[in-house]
């Protein structure tokens, strides 16, 4: 017991004996980890997002177009400012605006035609940036809405609507295609919209009702986030600091097995071999030093984000130290497959690099799997940090039980492992 | 103490170690030596178990190392030629480590700890890092934490690597100590200085074999001659030293670096004879002197090249 606890706490005070890299070591992923907490929503999952900035050029200078611009310049998802078609085009492709809406000329009386008789529709240009496929998705909505709500609005209510109306009732009084019954349906119609339409012209004038607001979209949202339970809010910095946690420690997990590599090139190496000591002695205890270093790291990550962004472990707390532990023996394990395989400390650096990075990519440590397409999700799960991912969220903001532990657990446990016995299998023993 | 019989090892291709086989009693001291690559590293590996012989048997008091924790490696303490400390740490948290790693602690480890840097002449640094420490007092710490557990035998895997000559005559201070404690010492070196002043068998290796075995006393017994004149030429290119051989009183005959080594068993009989064929043969040289014969020449003697450029 003396050999093998002297190992451990050697491995311990060479990684604390070296207070400049530990420090570097915990404060880059609490910066990282705020970063991207704070993008993915922050605490409270509200934290302000920037609006999309989109340019509106009126040819059309009508009512009808002054209103769309007017709702348009409402919404608070966008800012909006007017722009000319040149000018436009240059700022979208440059970056400066997401997308340019171009309301033509007669685009207020098309629509209300279009609205009323089917006529042809008039088309609304819109320049966009196509790096920004989603957020164009969120302006086309809004836009609808808005367009609907301003022609609408003009049509009953205002002046041009009904000019417009007039223009309609000539219009189907003189078509001699429409059938009777049709001609007589769209008279009563519209003369209906003409009456409403004075009437709310006179009330206007005498101060008596307020204008009509148009057609708008005839239903409202309720949110409501689904956490751990009622009145808990998402907390977005929950997610990054598991992220970063799973990402710096299969970093430390990488040194461990470049440090060992090393090590075996070493006199040192050659003195321990030397003593009597077991090879499960020398490999268990890099894996018990490694996953303390491990439990170390993410207990101050966690510490930090439950004190600074309120990050709690609102499931299983016996599930969040399961998971923890697993993770921290899957990454030691994860270290000594790396001495184990590796051939020269440069060539080893820069292939576990790229494990570790796509390990990391793929288990969702940097952006939630949810953005990921579905065979890409379907594929990690034979990504360790996917399952590591999913326990941590688990056991903090979703706040599952212990049951929900235990996949992530297993899991993890099969590839440390996996890991340990290939570790073990191609260890090179003997000096180089 | 130690019986080394046939031991072979080869990587891949090379044989790195071939049919080597030697002795060792206790107290005594034995050199292997041999230039670099000759094999004396894998034969010293071998014996500490760190490397396994792909044929022949290593016993320590006639027993074989048999596992990774056979009580014989108790037996062992080994100096790697490279240094095998951690920089990072104190020379007593160093061997503090060291000790613990043969399950000394506490009253018995610092005991055995303060012996081993008193005798090193570390003490009073105890507390200092090691990174902050002198080649030479590196290696004089390197060997202290191989005597912690109190080893009969010791491997010395050239020790004195890159330490200036008064580090390196500490080390042999130290070793003569240990020596007279009555430790084993098994030392490689491609030194043949340290050899001849420590060692009381020498183990002279070449391309892993042994081509010789005996006191400095029976190696030199081994030669042609007993004496050797160096003579300094003022132009050795295309010297040929095979015609020399054809001389009665030649016995033996080296160029290197302009420097003509002649061996003849009588000085005063041989010189004139020499210096005659070569004023005779248009060779002219500008100092003479004589020297008595060493390992370097033994090995010379043996191989046809020298110790130290040898590869």
């Amino acid at each position: 017991m003396i050999p093998f606890l002297a190992l451990v706490r050697k491995d311990l005070r060479l990684f604390f004996n070296d207070r400049k890299a530990v420090v570097v070591g915990l404060v880059v992923p609490i910066l990282l980890a705020s970063f991207f907490g704070y993008l993915f929503g922050g605490q409270g999952g509200n934290a302000e997002t920037s609006k999309v900035p989109v340019l509106v050029i009126d040819q059309d200078g009508s009512d009808t177009s002054r209103s769309l611009i007017a709702q348009l310049t409402d919404d608070k998802n966008l800012e909006v400012k007017p722009s000319t078609l040149d000018a436009a085009r240059v700022d979208v492709r440059k970056g400066k605006a997401t997308a340019a809406i171009v309301i033509p000329k007669d685009f207020g009386k098309d629509a209300g035609h279009a609205l009323f008789t089917g006529a042809a529709k008039p088309e609304l240009g819109v320049l966009y940036d196509p790096s920004h496929n989603v957020e164009l998705g969120m302006v086309k909505g809004i836009l609808t809405g808005a367009v609907m709500q301003a022609v609408s609005k003009e049509m009953f209510t205002g002046r041009s609507g009904r000019e417009i109306v007039d223009e309609s009732i000539t219009r189907v009084e003189n078509d001699a295609r429409l059938p009777a019954d049709d001609r007589k349906a769209l008279r009563d119609l519209l003369g209906s919209v003409k009456a409403w339409n004075q009437e709310q012209g006179r009330e206007s004038a005498s101060g008596q009702t307020e204008l009509s607001g148009g057609l708008t979209v005839p239903f409202q949202t309720r949110e409501e986030a689904i956490t751990s339970g009622q009145d808990v809010k998402y907390n977005g910095y929950a997610h990054s600091f598991g992220g970063m946690a799973v990402q710096f420690i299969l970093f430390m997990g990488l040194d461990v097995g470049i440090a060992l590599l090393m090590l075996r090139q070493s006199g040192l190496w050659q003195r321990l071999r030397a003593a009597p000591l077991s090879r499960t002695m020398l490999l268990g205890s890099r894996t018990v030093s490694a996953s303390l270093v491990a439990g170390f790291i993410l207990l101050v990550l966690f510490s930090f984000a439950r004190v600074v962004f309120g990050v709690r472990i609102l499931g299983s707390f016996a599930g969040f130290v399961g998971v923890c532990a697993a993770f921290s023996l899957m990454t030691a394990a994860f270290g000594l497959m790396v001495a184990a395989l590796g051939e020269t400390v440069e060539a080893t650096r820069g292939y576990s690099i790229m494990a570790t990075l796509v390990m990391v990519m793929l288990g969702g440590a940097w952006v939630p799997t949810f953005v990921f397409p579905a065979w890409l999700k379907r594929l990690t799960v034979v990504v360790p940090t996917r399952w590591a991912m999913d326990g941590l969220d688990g056991m903090t903001w979703r706040g599952l039980g212990f049951s929900s532990a235990i996949a992530p657990i297993a899991v993890l446990m099969f590839f440390t492992l996996l890991f340990g016995v290939i570790a073990v299998m191609r260890f090179r023993w003997g000096t180089d | 103490m130690l019986e080394v019989n046939g031991l072979t090892k080869s990587y891949g291709k090379l044989m790195a170690v071939s049919g080597v086989s030697f002795r060792a009693d206790y107290g005594e001291t034995i050199g292997l030596l041999g230039p670099n690559g000759a094999g004396k590293t894998t034969t010293v590996s071998i014996i500490a178990g760190l490397v396994s012989a792909d044929s022949g048997e290593v016993l320590i008091e006639g027993k074989q190392v048999k596992s990774d924790t056979d009580p014989v490696k108790l037996k062992i303490g080994l100096v790697p030629q490279d240094m095998a400390l951690y920089d990072q740490l104190t020379a007593r948290d160093n061997l503090i480590f060291f000790a613990a790693l043969y399950s000394l602690a506490g009253a018995k480890a610092k005991q055995a700890i303060d012996d081993a840097l008193t005798l090193v002449g570390l003490l009073d640094r105890a507390g200092d890092k090691v990174g902050t420490f002198s080649g030479g007092m590196k290696r004089r710490l390197n060997l202290a934490a191989a005597l912690l557990h109190d080893p009969q035998m010791l491997l010395l895997d050239e020790p004195t690597v890159g330490v200036d000559p008064q580090s390196r005559n500490a080390i042999f201070e130290n070793l003569e100590t240990l020596k007279k404690r009555g430790k084993t010492l098994i030392y490689t070196t491609h030194y043949m200085e340290e050899a001849e002043r420590l060692c009381d068998r020498i183990v002279i290796i070449d391309h892993g074999k042994v081509i010789a075995n005996d006191t400095l006393q029976g190696l030199h017994k081994l030669l042609p001659v007993t004496n050797v004149m160096a003579i300094e030429l003022d132009q050795a290119d295309g010297f040929k030293v095979e015609q020399m051989l054809v001389l009665p009183e030649v016995k033996s005959a080296a160029l290197e670096q302009g420097t003509l080594r002649v061996g003849v068993h009588d000085l005063s009989r041989g010189a004139p004879g020499v210096l005659r064929w070569l004023a005779e043969n248009g060779h002219s040289y500008h100092h003479v002197s004589s020297e008595q014969p060493n390992l370097e020449t033994v090995f010379l003697t043996l191989t046809g090249r020298s110790l130290r450029d040898s590869k």
